[in-house]
């Protein structure tokens, strides 16, 4: 594809775009795994929330 | 009947329905940018002055309608935050920041990429790309202000006053910013009106980049639920003490 | 009327019984326009076609640095909490304070740009609109940085943060202040709205910043 003589700049601001929404979704979906894993590190300690206290809890 | 807003307040209540609606709309922009990168290389006809340089304009332009969009996010959930005190505004307000200032500072970039073949530099100080320095500057404050203070609680409502101070200078600083701008330059920058040709791929990456912005925004959200549930079982965790020692103090 | 008044001269006692405070601000006035020939070049052709920018830039800096302290002093020893749950309205009291900075600071600065403007030597004919559009701006500046020093009373580095809030609130201020001493300097007829805008834009903060403001001090006393 013939994109001119400046075809680097078309390249480069594509590119970047690419990259800085590549390294968001890659933040976001890490982070969100981060979450998740300590949550269900929590639920595993059988740490419950104010609102469940009270309920018979066994020793994990 | 509860509004939309409504429903939405319950954290429960989001996660389901945001984790249903994801997939769908996350399907959506990557269908909208493909047909519109498809459009742009395949379709879309060069420019008579500026050539296939122009080509940067989808996506800088995008870049900066979501910018601006993303500011009105924030502006909107501080609203909702400090007058209607949504439980979610504030975890809208924090989710859209970051996303609204990358998608700022790739609009400067791109600007700047489509500016060096253009005009002969890689920045000029015109009224567009001045007003998109300031409105990023405007996101870092937000972002410097909200890190600055460990009560999180203060921080949420002292940065939907400053998003709020914000976007009622904004309209003040775009106008002042192009009064400046024709005070000094000769009118160039970039020709206003889109040839028809151009306005379909431009309007089908725009609507690819909201759709992106709105996955984003909602992931963003998801994870600062999430977040905040983690930080208060950790508390409640540590409030209790170790685990092993309350049931033997139970036992007792 | 009388408590509003009573508490800006009180803050004006304050900050001259302080001295420090507006020397500073001078001081610093004097030293950035004096690091600007060295910087730039003593050409004072280039000097007087930018000694208006440099004066107004100079002056937004100088005036930062003591913003910070316009409600720190009383929320530290809780007279903010004292004027908080008095009869008169938040909005009053940061008014009152804005108004206390504008006099201690504001006004000086303003009164010196001229003496400073031999150093860049800028034209005499301008010297009138200088003082006119810097005595106009300068309540801008007083009263939106109130609201950034509300802002920023319990953060970390609030200096610096205060300096990064609020430097995108001046750009209208500095930019209609410039424009209309260009204007003057070229004669052009263009002064007046320049001028106009400028104090429009000083009034609208005189208004609607200690509204921001006291809504910033309301939430940092909860």
């Amino acid at each position: 594809m013939d994109l001119g003589t400046h075809a680097s700049f078309i390249w480069a601001a594509y590119a970047i775009t690419a990259l800085v929404v590549s390294a968001l979704l890659l933040w976001l979906f890490a982070d969100g795994h981060r979450q998740r894993t300590a949550l269900k590190d929590l639920d595993a300690r059988g740490v419950k929330r104010r609102s469940a206290q009270g309920s018979n809890e066994r020793a994990p | 009947m509860q509004t939309l807003t409504q429903r939405l307040a319950n954290p429960t209540r989001f996660m389901e329905l945001s984790g249903r609606l994801l997939p769908w709309i996350a399907g959506l922009a990557g269908a909208l940018i493909a047909y519109g990168l498809y459009l742009v290389f395949f379709v879309a006809p060069p420019d008579y002055q500026q050539g296939e340089t122009v080509k940067i304009m989808y996506i800088h332009v995008p870049s900066a309608w979501l910018a601006m969009m993303g500011y009105a996010f924030v502006a909107f959930s501080s609203f909702g935050l400090l007058v209607f005190r949504h439980p979610l505004a504030d975890v809208s307000a924090k989710a859209a920041a970051p996303i609204g200032a990358a998608f700022t500072l790739l609009a400067l970039v791109t600007g700047s990429l489509w500016g060096k073949p253009m005009w002969g530099t890689f920045w000029v100080w015109d009224a567009r790309l001045t007003s998109v320095l300031i409105l990023f500057f405007l996101y870092l404050g937000l972002m410097a202000l909200r890190s600055s203070l460990e009560d999180e609680s203060l921080a949420a409502k002292l940065t939907a006053v400053l998003a709020l101070v914000g976007v009622a200078i904004l309209p003040v600083i775009k106008f002042s910013v192009e009064w400046w701008n024709t005070l000094h330059q000769p009118s160039t920058g970039f020709t206003k009106s889109v040839d028809p040709s151009m306005r379909t791929p431009l309007l089908v990456m725009a609507l690819g980049f909201s759709a992106l912005f709105i996955v984003m925004h909602m992931m963003a959200m998801r994870n600062e639920v999430l977040r905040r549930r983690v930080k208060s079982l950790r508390m409640a965790e540590i409030e209790r003490g170790e685990p092993a020692i309350r049931t033997a103090a139970v036992a007792e | 009327m009388s408590a509003f008044l009573t508490l800006v001269s009180r803050d004006l006692r304050l900050s001259l019984r302080e001295g420090g405070a507006i020397g500073t601000a001078l001081g610093f006035f004097l030293v950035v326009v004096t690091l600007m020939p060295l910087g730039l070049g003593p050409d004072l052709n280039l000097l007087s076609r930018i000694a208006a920018g440099i004066l107004w830039i100079a002056l937004l800096l100088a005036a930062l640095l003591s913003l910070g302290r316009v409600f720190e002093s009383d929320f530290e020893d809780g007279t903010l909490e004292v004027l908080a749950t008095g009869s008169m309205p938040l909005e009053l009291v940061a008014a009152a304070k804005s108004l206390a900075h504008w006099v201690s600071t504001g006004i000086p600065l303003a009164l010196l740009a001229p003496v400073l403007g031999i150093l860049l030597n800028l034209d005499f004919n301008v010297y009138p609109a200088l003082v006119a559009t810097m005595l106009a701006g300068t309540p801008a500046v007083s009263f939106l940085g109130a609201i950034g020093a509300a802002l920023t009373l319990k953060a970390r580095r609030g200096g610096l943060l205060l300096a990064l809030l609020v430097l995108p609130l001046y750009v209208p201020t500095l930019i209609f202040g410039i424009s209309g001493l260009s204007a003057a300097t070229a004669n052009a007829g263009s002064f007046g709205p320049s001028f106009a805008m400028l104090a429009a834009i000083s009034l609208a903060s005189i208004v609607l910043g200690p509204l921001a403001a006291a809504a910033a001090l309301r939430i940092q006393l909860q």
